[in-house]
């Protein structure tokens, strides 16, 4: 995982410095690019002259304490800028994850159990569709719609402009909110939330859907389950107790997916809705061409799927006995 | 039935991206001063901000869109059965170099990924797709391996080098056949991927610029003026259409292919 983790910084750094885009003349802009001057101490001042290898031999060294560099925009430090953010994101994450599971998995489950039907065959159709609807587009749909039309969910933003961020404490606005006693404060946040956290949970929740759907049907077709069938055991038993205990070790796996899926689609998401977390500001710093921003974030987030990743096989070993870890 | 009504969509598409102009009822940049008039008999997909027919320029964008996402997975695939080849056909420190590069690639999120690429390389519908493309192969390069390899240690190869074929003969008449079938289909579902992809990346700014007409930078286009709901739906419905065809054709084709899967 730690050679998976210096590749990680390796791709980041040779596509930001190797392949064509100056980062001096976006930062500069075109004005101040024009004296030779100013641009050699720009560069200067950022260490852009030095060879390649130095330049990287320095970031890794700064990364080791934790510097991911100074946003050549904002002029902060990466570090800083993403982890003003990151909170925003993990909530927004972890709603959309809730959301998702809440309605995949015993619609799967459901699914699996008609399998055949007519419900089966509108959920199979219902989650291919959810797997190929771009997510920016059902958020404008929905801002149109629930922003729009009913004027019932709020189109932008974490809060209402009136409403002033909870104390700080974990940073997660709802969570906080409710730490501080301050209920208006977190029926504002979690009402913001929500219709962000729906459209991201789409794909999410489809994958999932799919997912347990299979993950059933396999176990179904197994001696033991028909033997405890044939016992004359109930068959909300048999699924709970039996059936879906052992579904239990591939929907885990499929954890690391969804997690890849709702780091995409935050990106897209959030931009729809101005929320104010990482995927925003990486598509912000994309678009500025800020080389050393688009660097840390996708260092950070590589290094974040990696690791939930090797979190998710641990798990999936305490789950199944049956797997040994090499 | 389903796949049936895939297959339509699909085909109907297909006129459109070869007859285009014949079909559209104005040119895509052609302005008027019906500026973001409702879905009419004239506009049957209304008009955008500067006057000009939606469903013309959804049409002319299914003529980017299409073909580009087709040049995305055909380049991919050539990357990755190459690499993908070679891994499984070697073996050793060649595959477990390959393996590990895509590893690398696979750390990343593709959109994040295909973002910064397109961003270096400065946005446009090249960049966009160079950007697809390289975030696509190690899908490829992984799918090709994992078929090359038990098919390497098939009776039918071993009989064949046995009888003194060579290495490249036996990887191109004997193994490539076996692997053809399978990665048609997940080309299909490839496809589609590539779509999103391309299209997020339009959507962002960072693909294909205006005037042209792309999905992506469409419902871009559509997100500034809510109240003309159009503007952002037919592109999307656009892209829901092809992508979830050639999704359910895929799934079926696999589901057929897959002798596990009993119907």
């Amino acid at each position: 995982m730690l050679a998976l983790c210096l590749g990680i910084t390796l791709i980041a750094f040779v596509l930001t410095h190797v392949v064509p885009g100056d980062p001096v003349a976006a930062a500069l802009g075109p004005k101040a690019y024009s004296y030779p001057t100013i641009v050699k101490a720009y560069r200067e001042a950022y260490g852009l002259n030095e060879p390649l290898p130095v330049q990287y031999a320095v970031y890794l060294g700064h990364l080791l304490h934790g510097d991911l560099g100074v946003s050549l925009i904002t002029q902060q430090p990466v570090a800083t800028d993403l982890l003003e953010r990151i909170p925003a994101s993990f909530e927004l994450a972890l709603y959309a994850m809730i959301i998702a599971t809440a309605v995949g998995v015993p619609l799967g489950v459901l699914a699996a159990v008609r399998r055949g039907s007519r419900l089966d065959q509108g959920l199979t159709i219902g989650s291919l569709g959810g797997l190929a609807t771009p997510s920016f587009w059902v958020g404008i749909l929905a801002i149109y719609f629930f922003s729009y039309v009913l004027r019932i969910a709020p189109s932008t933003g974490r809060l209402s402009p009136e409403v002033f961020p909870p104390p700080q404490i974990t940073g997660l606005y709802t969570v906080d909110a409710l730490l501080a006693g301050d209920f208006p404060t977190f029926l504002d946040a979690l009402h913001h939330v929500i219709l962000p956290a729906l459209v991201l949970a789409l794909p999410s929740g489809a994958v999932l859907l799919r997912f347990t759907r299979s993950a059933v049907l396999e176990v179904l077709n197994n001696d033991y389950v028909t033997a405890a069938r044939a016992k004359g055991l109930p068959r909300l038993s048999i699924l709970l107790r039996y059936t879906f205990r052992a579904a239990l070790t591939s929907i885990v796996t499929v954890t690391g997916l969804l997690l890849a899926n709702l780091m995409a689609g935050a990106v897209l998401v959030e931009s729809v809705f101005a929320w104010p977390g990482v995927g925003l500001y990486a598509a912000k710093s994309a678009l500025d061409l800020d080389i050393t921003a688009i660097t840390g974030v996708s260092l950070f987030v590589a290094v974040v799927y990696t690791v939930v990743n090797f979190a998710v096989d641990l798990l999936y070993a305490w789950i199944d006995p049956r797997v040994v870890l090499a | 039935m389903l796949v049936v009504f895939a297959m339509v969509v699909l085909t109907l598409w297909l006129v459109v991206v070869i007859f285009g102009p014949l079909l559209a009822p104005y040119g895509p940049s052609q302005q008027s001063s019906a500026v973001l008039s409702n879905p009419s008999v004239t506009h049957i997909f209304g008009t955008d901000e500067l006057g000009r027919d939606e469903l013309s320029r959804v049409i002319s964008g299914a003529r980017i869109s299409i073909p580009f996402s087709f040049v995305i997975v055909a380049i991919a695939l050539v990357i990755g059965s190459i690499l993908g080849g070679l891994a499984g056909y070697l073996g050793g420190w060649v595959d477990g170099l390959i393996m590990r590069i895509t590893d690398l690639f696979f750390a990343f999120p593709a959109i994040v990924l295909a973002m910064a690429i397109a961003a270096i390389l400065g946005p446009s519908l090249t960049s966009s797709v160079v950007a697809v493309v390289v975030v696509a192969w190690p899908n490829y390069a992984r799918v090709i391996r994992s078929l090359v390899l038990p098919a390497m240690h098939s009776d039918y190869v071993v009989t064949a080098r046995l009888l003194g074929s060579s290495s490249v003969r036996a990887l191109v008449r004997d193994v490539m056949p076996n692997v053809i079938g399978p990665m048609v289909v997940y080309s299909a579902l490839g496809l589609g991927d590539a779509m999103l992809v391309l299209a997020g990346l339009s959507f962002l700014g960072l693909g294909s610029q205006p005037p042209t007409a792309e999905w992506g930078s469409m419902i871009s286009d559509g997100a500034q003026y809510f109240e003309q709901w159009w503007l952002a739906l037919f592109p999307g419905l656009a892209i829901v259409s092809v992508v979830l065809s050639l999704n359910v054709l895929g799934d079926r084709v696999r589901d057929t292919l897959d002798p596990r899967v009993n119907r």
